[in-house]
């Protein structure tokens, strides 16, 4: 809603352009930068001689006989097994995101729902357990889990990543159920359903919006999480983001630092072009509670 | 809805966070009070052509069978809060009766391990927070004045940093700010000193790590904010503009009261996220000079073979003390919120 008078000055205008183009610039330029300098040697990327090689890629000419290469990319996908970190990830991504959800839509549907005073504590210790550093709880889990012999494997980090998310997903949809008219189920249960029909056949179906804005942000945390899947898988078991922390502390063979920045792209480009498809949603998630104030 | 509903549909997410959030905890406390078993020594003579020596060795077998007897480790009580790694009570004794002024005793005590870690981590939390809430502020503000056609690109490459793990975010900067690389050369050529490297002084990888971290969570405050600026009322800034007030006096005292509490949400959202530094340091090859809380107990567990638990269960304590400080003003704003609900 823009009234005529408050219309902005060329000036204004013009230092905040420069202004927001310099703030693009700080933080999109060293994305595009690493994915230039992907496609080059590491004498190039890492050039004592002149920062202008890896743009034009004089010592990938000399090494390999073109400016750009993928070897870093072919190498590390194969023989660096990137594949089957991409695979855990995809893995571990879906089943966080599908079991989360089920849980976290049964969870938070009821909380809403419920008017006794324990959903407001229950909401409290949500809160408490999201603020937990990941990391103590992982001191915790590991030496159970040494004992039960679980250690290691895809299925327990799924779970223990599943849990870790359950505040976040219960808050995000409590405060979504909560914009659900009351009546809509109300009228079902006057119909005769019972509270779990209810829930299946009059809230699934409006439910979608709030659904995948808190599927993005479990999405999110399985796909970049680092500290729990670092310490609780094996080597052969790592995701994408140990795995490239593996790739720096392995000692530097000649192209190894590369496969890292290589793999630093091919982690994060599904991830860009997921978040462009539902920006409004990330948006539309990390505001709710906030906005209120 | 009946208790008996409501138990069924929440059942599995509260089973879960109870086994997998509640259940840590208290397995943490419970392992800060053991310390794992010293390894049992045994004198073996070894003996070769040119005589024969006594040498000390780890008794392997009698070790592993004390471990297979006690997998945790002896009984410590709250001894390992105590020691030279954690809260160091001996040691500050010590510097206190021996130091001759306090800048000696404060150099002492910042120089054992527990105490320069809580001293990167808080400088980290509130060196991070101001510019963080004052630039998305700003960025929030024009990118609001942009044309309706450009305003989606524009917010997508503003968050790109925030998407990213910490750990490849600070690994793409640092490979920009590496000596070699653009960035490092960069200011190297600013400075007209060749050898400069930000990774040369602990100063300069502390400031590093700083600007990584602001670049990293202003996206967030600019987010919120952004959300915010929407909902601001337009009547009092029509009024404003028609008693002649410039655009400065209508942010100033229309806009910036109305954010107020958004501004608050995003200072505690952010000093509690930023209480847990770990990746960061990581990427940066940062460990020898920044250490924080968490990079501790990371450093503690990391070692395959022998990891300690005891230490790591009692650094997880004390860091669970300093998220409960940072958490509480949170939970206040919770309980008045839930109480003007009613």
């Amino acid at each position: 809603m823009e009234s005529k008078i408050n219309r902005y000055s060329k000036q204004l205008i013009l230092i905040n352009s420069f202004f927001i183009l310099a703030w693009l610039i700080i933080s999109v330029f060293p994305f595009i930068w690493t994915f230039w300098g992907s496609f080059k040697v590491k004498a190039d990327f890492f050039s004592r001689a002149d920062w202008m090689f890896a743009v034009t890629g004089v010592n990938t000419l000399i090494e390999t006989g073109d400016t750009s290469t993928v070897k870093a990319y072919v190498e590390s996908w194969t023989e660096g097994e990137f594949w089957k970190a991409t695979m855990n990830t995809i893995i571990i991504t879906v089943s966080v995101v599908t079991i989360s959800l089920f849980l976290g839509t049964l969870g938070a549907y009821a909380l809403s729902r419920s008017t006794y005073k324990y959903t407001f504590w229950i909401l409290i210790a949500a809160l408490i357990f999201r603020a937990m550093p990941h990391i103590t709880l992982v001191s915790g889990y590991l030496f159970p889990f040494f004992q039960l012999n679980v250690w290691g494997i895809l299925p327990t980090t799924i779970i223990v990543l599943v849990a870790i998310n359950q505040p976040f997903t219960l808050w995000l949809l409590y405060s979504f159920f909560k914009t659900v008219p009351k009546e809509l189920d109300e009228s079902a249960l006057i119909d005769g359903c019972s509270y779990f029909q209810a829930f299946r056949f009059v809230i699934m179906p409006v439910m979608w919006p709030g659904v995948v804005t808190a599927g993005l942000f479990s999405m999110m945390l399985a796909y970049n999480d680092f500290t729990v899947t670092s310490l609780l898988l094996n080597q052969q078991n790592y995701t994408m983001v140990p795995k490239i922390n593996a790739y720096l502390g392995t000692i530097e063979h000649s192209g190894n630092y590369m496969w890292a920045v290589s793999s630093v792209v091919s982690a994060t480009a599904p991830l860009f072009m997921i978040i462009m498809f539902f920006q409004r949603q990330l948006i539309s998630g990390l505001t709710a509670g906030a906005v209120k104030g | 809805m009946p208790h008996r509903t409501f138990f069924w549909f929440f059942f599995p997410s509260g089973l879960a966070m109870l086994l997998f959030i509640g259940l840590p905890i208290i397995s943490s406390f419970f392992q800060s009070l053991h310390i794992e078993p010293e390894q049992i020594l045994m004198e073996v003579e070894k003996c070769d052509p040119f005589g024969c020596k006594t040498e000390t060795k780890v008794d392997i077998e009698a070790t592993t069978k004390l471990q297979e007897e006690q997998p945790l480790g002896r009984f410590n009580g709250l001894g390992t809060y105590g020691d030279r790694n954690h809260l160091a009570f001996d040691e500050i004794k010590e510097a206190w009766t021996n130091s001759s002024s306090i800048a000696e005793f404060t150099d002492t005590l910042l120089n054992l391990p527990f105490y320069k870690a809580l001293l990167f981590t808080l400088t980290f939390c509130f060196a991070v927070t101001p510019p963080v809430v004052v630039l998305g502020f700003i960025v929030a503000l024009s990118v609001n004045t942009i044309t309706k056609s450009l305003k989606g690109p524009t917010i997508f490459g503003v968050i790109l940093p925030m998407i990213v793990t910490p750990l490849i975010g600070s690994l793409v900067l640092f490979w920009m700010i590496d000596a070699k690389g653009i960035l490092g050369s960069f200011i190297q050529f600013l400075f007209d000193d060749p050898n400069l490297s930000l990774k040369s002084s602990s100063q300069l990888t502390w400031i590093t790590l700083i600007i990584y971290g602001i670049w990293h969570n202003t996206p967030f405050a600019f987010v919120v904010f952004y959300a915010a600026l929407q909902t601001v009322p337009q009547d009092p800034i029509e009024a404003a503009i028609i008693d002649g007030a410039s655009r400065y006096e209508r942010v100033r005292h229309i806009v910036i009261p109305h954010l107020y509490p958004v501004a608050t949400f995003i200072i505690l959202i952010c000093l509690m996220d930023n209480f847990r530094v770990l990746e960061p340091i990581i990427g940066f090859a940062a460990e020898g000079v920044a250490q924080s809380l968490s990079w501790m107990i990371y450093n503690d567990l990391r070692s395959e073979n022998k990891m300690l638990f005891g230490s790591a269960g009692a650094t997880s304590m004390l860091t669970i003390i300093g998220v409960a400080i940072l958490l509480t003003p949170v939970l206040i704003r919770t309980w008045r919120e839930f109480r003007t609900e009613r």
